[in-house]
């Protein structure tokens, strides 16, 4: 059933043999065939741009009021590139080994290595629509270095990359608005995919701020609608982030593909109480500068300040003397939680470790007044330039960190704790990011394909951009130039009605349960079953238990959940609801794959499956596929296994000693 | 930091729609702890709504962390409530003390005309960057991005105008409903690289002429903007708005 349509030849060569004999569309037939493509973040937004530049008809939706407010906006770090500026050994292959070792032998060669291959034109493509990198004085732009790599390959724009690049992709997609190839619906949501034959062929969507339904054609639909962490109700993702669009492809037929494969970002502001409605990310570059430590002694009440140097625990250093404090993410969350869960927590919550900035200061500091040849500085002098230095890097970080908590984190140090940050699992795609119903595609953090069981850091944004400027415009080309003997189809087609009378029934329904609890409730109760049995650790007896809590929960959400206001109007809760409903049919999804799934490996940490010292513990005889994952109907699901052929990089267990 | 709880008096704007009129409302919230964001006292609000069976207050929120620009939330007085360079989600309710009274509007502007509540259409923003808010180049045409350095500091001080999140505070703020730091903080951030150069003068005369068409005021250099902007944006973006579009006009074709 799944064919992942990989290109025959050396790794090398298959995307340039690919792009040599693809089909191409001529640009008299680019303007009669139609795109849709749902959400308009950093591979949304780029797709559309490209697309509409290529002369194809475009329709872009996202539910928020901009495209330019999607969530990738939020993204601090960097992007990753294999540029080798730095002079420092970087490649396109160290990249792509990189990458599919930190997804822990759980991903693609071929994707990978095309994802390595396009890295480099990202970064271009970027700097010639203005993004405002940071630069060296020499006017050449700066990198850093990231978690799990020994290079710096990194491209930031101070903490706020994310932001930079979705501008810039916003700008060219506004840009192809005003020359009226591409059509903007903001404050729209999708809710059904429309097939006709087979293939993809339209949307169902809901404009938010009437209410009214809205039958939309399409030649060929793109999901590029992100991930689906807030399925834990607690996570960096934004309040509206959720699986609604991959969700109702999924239900068509789409195969999802690795749903549990989560991300657990160790550094994030920790929880501060029950009232509380998100988690906010602190940027993994803060672990160039800061080390991470506990007390050695358990329940250590003693403020940090206090806590003498030989009794602190610096306990990556201590595990993970190669890599230090920039071991992958899921290495570094495990390692706090193993901390925590002894009772080495710091805070009230005893639920967080530091991250300390205070060594980074000092020798930031000394640099400063070497650099001024001052050699009778005072330590006040040395720690205010160094000071200065921190804040320069990291001002903004610094700044949302003292907001929130109301700690100054250049005097003690930030407390942090992992958080859902991000999901690997998604749409099943194929080598052209086609998902297995023909038509649909699926783009960026949607789809399943690039990292593995985990995601290294700025390799977000890379996929995102990498996936809607460099491939889909390719791969696209491929699929339509056979649609171009297919006439658009009206919306009055029978399909289109069907479709939109599911939708509103789905509606109806819902606002007609009258029930007692809120939606909000439903999801906080998901949230926590998720968190504590399919969270950074989990069992087969959790995951049984989950399953049977959250069939219990839909049976409840369905028949006691209450939704105010109208259909035709805007009405935040009901939009919510549909989400939550659908989050909750993801979740027995992701419990059930997490429990098929006997083996440890990145992101999935399956207790019973560890190496005597705590690692994950792989088990690639009998678990290195994709785990890709058909509906047949309410909580029930057949599982297609795409094996992963591993011809250039031999799989070991992942050592970051 | 020194924990507490709070109750609070809230007077709301509530407005079913664009149509309709709207009006303020009292509402009572309580055991509000200062450790909350201000949304998420909006959430204990409304979860008490919906317990009551009213209708929940319909604002504009996403990320909560201050870069998206969804939030806008006229605070006592000032967009995004007192603080200092700050965005109403990270706004925190050690801001307050126990028996305040919060009032909380719209954004009050011509060109963003109310949704519903406190929610309002800022779509005009986005039609300002169509008129030339970018820098034309297609996909795949780019050269090695250090093909061209660009010194340093006009590299930061076009970073520091693309910060804008594009929340129209500035607008909120000003007594004219002016969009001037909005525009100019696009134009300076495109004029201020190599990239912007072929375009920027056609550029800066479309934005301002699309700006003016949204029905946006003029700009009387008050202030209020840069002292209310989340981001810090500067007035001297203003003055460099000027700056490019005199020289655009005397030199126009």
């Amino acid at each position: 059933m799944l064919d992942a349509k990989i290109p025959a030849g050396t790794l090398d060569d298959k995307w340039t043999e690919y792009k040599g004999h693809c089909k191409l569309v001529n640009p008299a037939n680019k303007r009669k065939l139609e795109i849709i493509i749902v959400g308009t973040g950093l591979a949304g937004a780029s797709a559309a741009a490209s697309l509409g530049e290529l002369g194809y008809k475009v329709k872009a939706f996202c539910f928020q009021d901009s495209p330019r407010r999607a969530h990738s906006i939020a993204a601090q770090g960097g992007i990753n590139a294999a540029k080798n500026y730095q002079n420092d050994g970087d490649s396109v292959f160290r990249l792509f080994y990189d990458t599919i070792k930190g997804g822990d032998y759980r991903s693609r060669e071929s994707n990978v290595h095309r994802l390595s291959e396009v890295s480099a034109s990202i970064i271009d493509q970027c700097v010639a629509q203005g993004v405002p990198f940071a630069r060296e004085y020499g006017g050449l732009l700066s990198n850093r270095s990231f978690g799990g790599t020994q290079v710096q390959r990194t491209f930031y724009a101070a903490g706020q990359t994310g932001q930079q690049l979705l501008i810039g992709a916003y700008q060219a997609l506004e840009r192809q608005v005003a020359l009226g190839n591409v059509k903007m619906y903001s404050r729209h949501e999708m809710l059904e995919i429309v097939k006709i034959d087979g293939k993809a062929q339209g949307i169902i969507a809901r404009d938010l701020v009437s209410g009214k339904l809205e039958r939309h054609f399409g030649h060929a639909v793109l999901l590029c609608s992100g991930g689906y962490g807030n399925v834990f109700y607690l996570s960096t993702n934004a309040m509206g982030s959720n699986v609604t669009a991959a969700w109702k492809a999924h239900k068509q037929g789409a195969t999802f593909a690795n749903p549990c494969f989560t991300q657990i970002h160790p550094t994030c502001i920790p929880v501060s109480g029950d009232h509380q409605s998100k988690l906010t990310l602190m940027s993994e570059s803060l672990r160039n500068d800061g080390r991470i430590w506990v007390p050695k002694k358990q329940g250590d009440t003693r403020k940090a300040s206090d806590i003498p140097e030989e009794e602190r625990d610096y306990y990556l250093e201590r595990r993970y003397p190669a890599f230090g404090n920039l071991v992958p993410r899921d290495v570094a969350s495990r390692a706090a939680k193993e901390r925590c869960d002894e009772g080495y927590g710091v805070g009230s919550s005893k639920q967080a470790v530091y991250l300390d900035f205070a060594a980074a200061i000092i020798r930031y500091g000394k640099i400063e007044v070497g650099k001024e040849g001052n050699d009778h500085a005072t330590q006040e002098e040395i720690i205010q330039l160094g000071k200065d230095v921190v804040k320069e890097k990291y001002g903004n970080l610094f700044d949302m960190y003292e907001k929130i908590t109301g700690e100054n984190p250049y005097e003690i140090p930030m407390r942090i704790y992992p958080a859902v940050h991000y999901t690997m699992g998604g749409l099943w795609v194929d080598y052209e990011l086609q998902t297995n119903v023909p038509g649909l595609y699926s783009l960026g953090e949607a789809n399943f394909s690039d990292h593995g069981a985990n995601r290294l850091g700025a390799s977000a944004l890379m996929q995102g951009l990498a996936d809607g400027y460099f491939v889909i415009p390719y791969t696209i080309g491929n699929y339509l130039a056979d649609e171009i003997y297919n006439k658009a189809v009206e919306t009055d087609h029978p399909a289109f009605g069907s479709a939109e009378k599911e939708v509103s029934d789905r509606i109806n329904r819902l606002m007609g349960i009258k029930g007692k609890q809120s939606v909000e409730s439903f999801h906080k109760r998901l949230g926590k079953i998720m968190w504590e049995k399919c969270g950074m650790a989990r069992n087969a007896q959790g995951l049984q238990e989950a399953i049977a809590e959250i069939q219990a929960l839909k049976k409840e959400f369905w028949s006691d959940v209450r939704i105010p206001g109208n259909i035709a109007e805007m009405n935040p809760e009901l939009d919510k609801a549909n989400r939550v409903a659908d989050f909750i049919e993801l979740g027995e999804l992701m419990c059930k794959d997490a429990l098929n799934r006997n083996e440890s490996c990145g992101g999935h940490f399956r207790e019973e499956y560890q190496t005597p010292d705590g690692e994950a513990l792989r088990d690639d005889k009998d678990y290195m596929y994709v785990a890709a994952w058909e509906y047949a109907g309410d909580s029930n699901w057949n599982l297609h296994k795409e094996p992963l052929n591993y011809e250039v990089i031999k799989p070991t267990q992942r050592n970051y000693k | 930091m020194e924990h507490y709880t709070m109750n609070l008096n809230l007077k709301v704007w509530r407005q079913q729609n664009a149509a309709a009129k709207g009006g303020f409302k009292l509402y009572r919230v309580e055991n509000i702890s200062s450790e909350m964001s201000f949304l998420e006292m909006f959430d204990v609000l409304n979860e008490q709504l919906i317990h009551d069976g009213e209708d929940p207050i319909t604002f504009d929120h996403d990320c909560r962390e201050g870069i998206c620009g969804s939030c806008s939330m006229y605070i006592d007085g000032k967009p995004h409530g007192p603080w200092q360079a700050n965005t109403t989600c990270q706004l925190h309710m050690r801001a307050f003390k126990d028996g305040d009274t919060i009032v909380v509007e719209p954004w009050r502007a011509d060109s963003f005309p109310v949704i519903k509540d406190l929610m309002v259409d800022r779509t005009a923003f986005d039609r300002i960057i169509q008129a030339g808010g970018y820098i034309s180049v297609n996909t795949g045409n780019a050269v090695d991005g250090n093909s061209l350095p660009i010194p340093k500091d006009d590299a930061d001080a076009s970073f520091a105008a693309a910060m804008c999140i594009g929340c129209g505070a500035c607008v909120a703020a000003c007594k004219n409903s002016s969009a001037m730091l909005f525009v100019s903080a696009k134009v300076a951030h495109l004029a201020l690289l190599p990239q912007g150069e072929p375009e920027r003068r056609s550029r800066v005369l479309n934005m301002v002429a699309q700006m003016d068409k949204e029905g946006f005021g003029a700009c009387t250099n008050t202030g209020a903007c840069e002292a209310t902007c989340p981001k810090e944006i500067s007035l001297s973006n203003i003055a460099r708005l000027n700056q490019e579009y005199t020289l655009a006009s005397l030199t126009a074709k």
